[in-house]
């Protein structure tokens, strides 16, 4: 199995949200036109390392998630690079209308770094747990929509978000996850990341999901078949000629996702695929609302888990040898 | 006429702050007061022939803010039409949007734009959109439409204005009818919890909604006591008075450690009879023979002013 130079191997790391605590920090320091913003879930969004750093440019609004947006639209509109975090289910969740009528029409300078998103949330539950949040700003035009599968990839789409001029999504977890980069200061967005290099079938994932594609195609490998991992940290805009590139080079997809099938990633590459170059895909997706348990349980029992992968990879194989 | 007071390179007003910075609010003379009411006037023409041509839009929350809005544009502010992005501008935000074309002919009328495109309100290819776009329309501060959204962009526009000491002010207009999104309430407690005293508010309480009268649908006074509660500085004054809004305004300013909210007692419709508090004209447009006689009522209370005066 050939892995990009990037990843060496899968070893525990931190939550994605850490990460943006920390690269806020460093963004706070090169940019004084960076202000943050969190609706009274600081201390969990991390953007609380921010506000201990410039308690200037820093503000909980509140349990206001609606104000949350239109404060952070007020902000860009004066010259200011705004961040504004919550809870993925709150925000997105509860601030739909603000965040298209203010920002996303405008094409405001505004990025919604949301934390706590999916399954993995855990313990909480489903009121807690969003799994359309992916689908509510896919449909937003003009959003940048990113989903980081570690802490190096989350904190370097924080800085190309704050080098962005216009709407951006970020979609983070509350669970540590896996550490799949060593380094990824050449983050790009838009442009997915070939972790593993294959030609018999394509596994395109994002999120948590990155990690269990890669851990799939370690058993394909021992299988015999050759599985090509793209880590699509960027849903919009997607990686099109990576993903045309998969299909036509590899004839099967799996895309694999920590989130609702509707409106996900695997419904952003089956249009691309069916556009550009139809082949079979699986989807590995959230088919139902969750339950409260810890994250591992929960991928496991929502069928999120490396095993899942890779029997939709050889479902993927089968369709491709009967064609 | 007195607009873009305090230019670009005009440092003097830009220090200044606003009138009466020395303390003591001045009254307005009384051919000021003349003025403006002619401008008033002239706001309410346009609105009621822009929505006439246009077969649509909302003429009853237009002319009920007719005097607030020509206050605000031809005394209180301070803005450049030849330069809309100046930095330093006072900023206007209509958080009540569908009030959309009074708002366009005062940037008409202080020359942000041909007042001849007015007529071209809501057509195919015109600048001039249903409800207000900042992409679109020159002097547009924020895209509105969707109430509540515009009093908490304004909230954002402030903060940004304190965090940057600069000197402009923002002034947003909200409705009676628009006190319900629970969004502005999640405002009001941010503006008064970081004393956004750069921000002034005005509430065009002219006593209907949509479907009918507020009254009837919830509740909504005492709204001088709501926002007082809120933590804000709250004048109440009628919305038709221009001498009582420019004091009320001057007053805004001078108010330091808050924000202010003008309470504005309007009436809707205002200046037409079969308009005036009639749920219908909410959203829908005269008839050309309904113009014609709205325009001969607006001319009459016109010729009564200035014989009286």
């Amino acid at each position: 199995m050939i892995v990009s130079e990037r990843i060496r191997r899968l070893v525990p790391g931190a939550a994605t949200r850490e990460a943006y605590g920390n690269a806020l920090i460093a963004l706070g320091a090169e940019d004084p036109r960076i202000v943050v913003l969190d609706a009274d879930l600081s201390v969990s969004t991390m953007t609380a390392r921010f506000g201990g750093r410039y308690p200037d440019r820093f503000f909980n609004v509140g349990v206001c998630e609606q104000n949350l947006i239109g404060i952070a639209a007020g902000l860009a509109a004066c010259g200011k690079i705004a961040f504004a975090s919550s809870f993925a289910v709150f925000a997105p969740g509860r601030c739909f209308d603000q965040l298209r009528v203010v920002v996303a029409q405008p094409k405001a300078n505004v990025k919604l770094v949301a934390s706590h998103a999916g399954l993995i949330t855990g313990a909480d539950g489903k009121s807690a747990q969003a799994l359309e949040d992916v689908a509510l700003m896919r449909a937003l035009h003009g959003f940048v929509v990113m989903v980081p599968a570690d802490e190096t990839c989350a904190f370097w789409a924080t800085h190309a978000a704050a080098r962005h001029v216009g709407p951006v999504y970020i979609r983070l977890g509350r669970a540590k996850a896996v550490r799949v980069y060593d380094s990824f200061d050449t983050f790009e967005i838009g442009r997915a990341v070939e972790v593993v290099e294959g030609q018999d079938v394509t596994i395109i994932a994002n999120g948590v999901m990155v990690a269990a594609a890669i851990e799939a195609a370690e058993m394909l490998d021992v299988e015999g078949v050759r599985a090509r991992v793209l880590d699509m940290h960027t849903v919009v805009p997607l990686d099109r000629d990576a993903v045309v590139r998969a299909t036509t080079e590899t004839g099967a997809l799996v895309v694999a996702e920590e989130h609702f099938l509707a409106g996900g990633t695997g419904e952003a590459v089956a249009r691309t695929v069916a556009e550009a170059a139809p082949a079979p895909i699986e989807f590995v997706a959230a088919r139902d609302y969750g339950i409260s348990g810890e994250a591992d349980e929960l991928l496991a029992q929502y069928h999120l888990t490396a095993a899942d992968v890779a029997a939709a990879a050889r479902r993927a194989l089968d369709r491709k040898g009967r064609r | 006429m007195r607009i873009g007071r305090g230019a670009p390179n005009d440092q003097s007003m830009e220090n200044a702050g606003g009138p009466g910075i020395d303390g003591a609010v001045k009254s307005l003379p009384e051919a000021l007061v003349r003025q403006l009411e002619e401008h008033a006037y002239r706001l309410r023409r346009d609105v009621l022939e822009m929505v006439t041509a246009a077969r649509s839009g909302h003429p009853g929350g237009s002319l009920s803010s007719a005097e607030i809005v020509a206050t605000l544009f031809f005394h209180t502010m301070r803005f450049n039409p030849r330069e809309p992005k100046w930095p330093g501008r006072d900023r206007f935000i209509l958080s009540k949007g569908h009030a959309a074309p009074v708002l366009y002919a005062a940037l008409a009328r202080t020359g942000h734009f041909p007042v001849e495109e007015l007529a071209r309100l809501r057509k195919s290819g015109s600048h001039l959109q249903g409800h207000p776009d900042q992409t679109r329309t020159p002097g547009v501060e924020v895209s509105t439409g969707s109430l509540g959204q515009g009093f908490s962009v304004a909230q954002g526009a402030a903060l940004a204005g304190k965090l940057d000491g600069a000197g402009y002010r923002v002034y947003v207009l909200i409705g009676d009818g628009e006190m319900n999104e629970g969004q502005i309430w999640e405002a009001a407690l941010f503006a008064a919890h970081h004393k956004l005293d750069n921000l002034t508010g005005l509430v065009d309480v002219n006593g209907l909604q949509n479907d009918t009268f507020v009254a009837d649908t919830l509740i909504t006074e005492p709204i001088v006591d709501k926002w007082r509660a809120f933590g804000w500085h709250v004048l109440d004054v009628d919305g038709h008075d221009v001498r009582a809004l420019a004091e009320a305004l001057d007053v805004a300013t001078e108010t330091k450690g808050r924000p202010t909210m003008i309470v504005c007692r309007t009436v809707k419709g205002k200046g037409v009879s079969f308009m005036e508090n009639n749920p219908e004209f909410h959203g829908k447009a005269p008839t050309p023979e309904q113009l014609a006689q709205a325009l001969g009522e607006l001319e009459l209370a016109r010729s009564r002013r200035q014989a009286g005066g």
